[in-house]
């Protein structure tokens, strides 16, 4: 029998998901800023993230737990890192200091949350054939 | 959990704006007023955002630290026959200019609405994230 895959559909989605929301949080708070001085936008590299948080998860801050017997899988429990935490260049100065651009901000956070609706559809379709692959019966 | 922060960002983000709009509120309605209960004329407030951390969270809320009163000259109008009048019969007048007044007003509103936006979307992910497998 062939070793279920670490970085499986769903383990992938669900890394997505975290990180997905995590930037939700940073850019509404940016927009919620947009009005105090010398308030800095901040913001996270997605892609770089995730694919730092899977490799992480595939290598090291492992924390394997005792396999027994043959029949027991390979559980990594993550420990969830949080992403680097980036600071915006802010395309005009402003007087007070602050360097939320609205329109930037919120087009990211519509974008962010676009893709994130996409995650979670794609983790219900994966939901949704294993359920499949489990009862036997169609979607 | 990142989503239910941002409701806790959104709703500081609110209240600010909303005692911003407040402020602006009381600003415009005693343009005029000569005399407070204190008996000094009225001066123009402002309020002084300052964005606070939340707890193990990458987020940061908004939170009004301070209202201030603006440090404008007053206005001073020739008005002899009025009560508060001095010697020479000019009267000071609170420094509020209505046109900034107004243009602050609608940066409020704009940013009000910015964070309803931004509680909508999160609940409408919120739901969804309720929903998935479904």
């Amino acid at each position: 029998m062939s070793k279920v895959p670490q970085f499986d559909a769903l383990s992938f989605g669900e890394n997505a998901l975290k990180l997905r929301s995590y930037r939700h949080e940073v850019l509404g708070s940016n927009l919620s800023n947009a009005d105090t001085p010398g308030f800095k936008a901040r913001d996270i590299d997605f892609a770089k993230s995730l694919e730092n948080e899977l490799k992480r998860q595939n290598h090291t801050g492992m924390m394997p737990m005792a396999v027994t017997t043959p029949g027991h899988y390979q559980f990594v429990a993550s420990v969830q890192n949080n992403p680097q935490m980036l600071y915006r260049v802010p395309n005009q100065p402003s007087i007070d200091g602050n360097t939320v651009d609205p329109d930037i901000e919120l087009s990211e956070f519509s974008k962010n949350a676009l893709m994130m609706q996409a995650s979670i559809s794609f983790l219900t379709g994966t939901i949704k054939s294993r359920m499949s692959a489990l009862t036997g019966q169609p979607g | 959990m990142s989503l239910i922060n941002t409701f806790n960002i959104g709703a500081s983000g609110m209240s600010a704006q909303s005692l911003r709009l407040n402020t602006i509120a009381s600003n415009i309605a005693n343009a005029e007023s000569a005399s407070g209960p204190d008996g000094r004329t009225y001066r123009a407030h402002r309020v002084v955002f300052s964005s606070v951390p939340q707890a193990d969270a990458p987020g940061s809320g908004v939170a009004v630290t301070n209202v201030v009163e603006s440090n404008a000259p007053l206005r001073r109008e020739y008005r002899p026959g009025h009560p508060k009048a001095d010697s020479n019969g000019y009267v000071d007048m609170p420094n509020v200019n209505p046109v900034e007044e107004m243009v602050d007003m609608i940066s409020a509103s704009r940013s009000y609405q910015t964070n309803v936006q931004m509680m909508n979307v999160t609940r409408q992910l919120l739901l969804a994230t309720l929903d998935l497998g479904k």
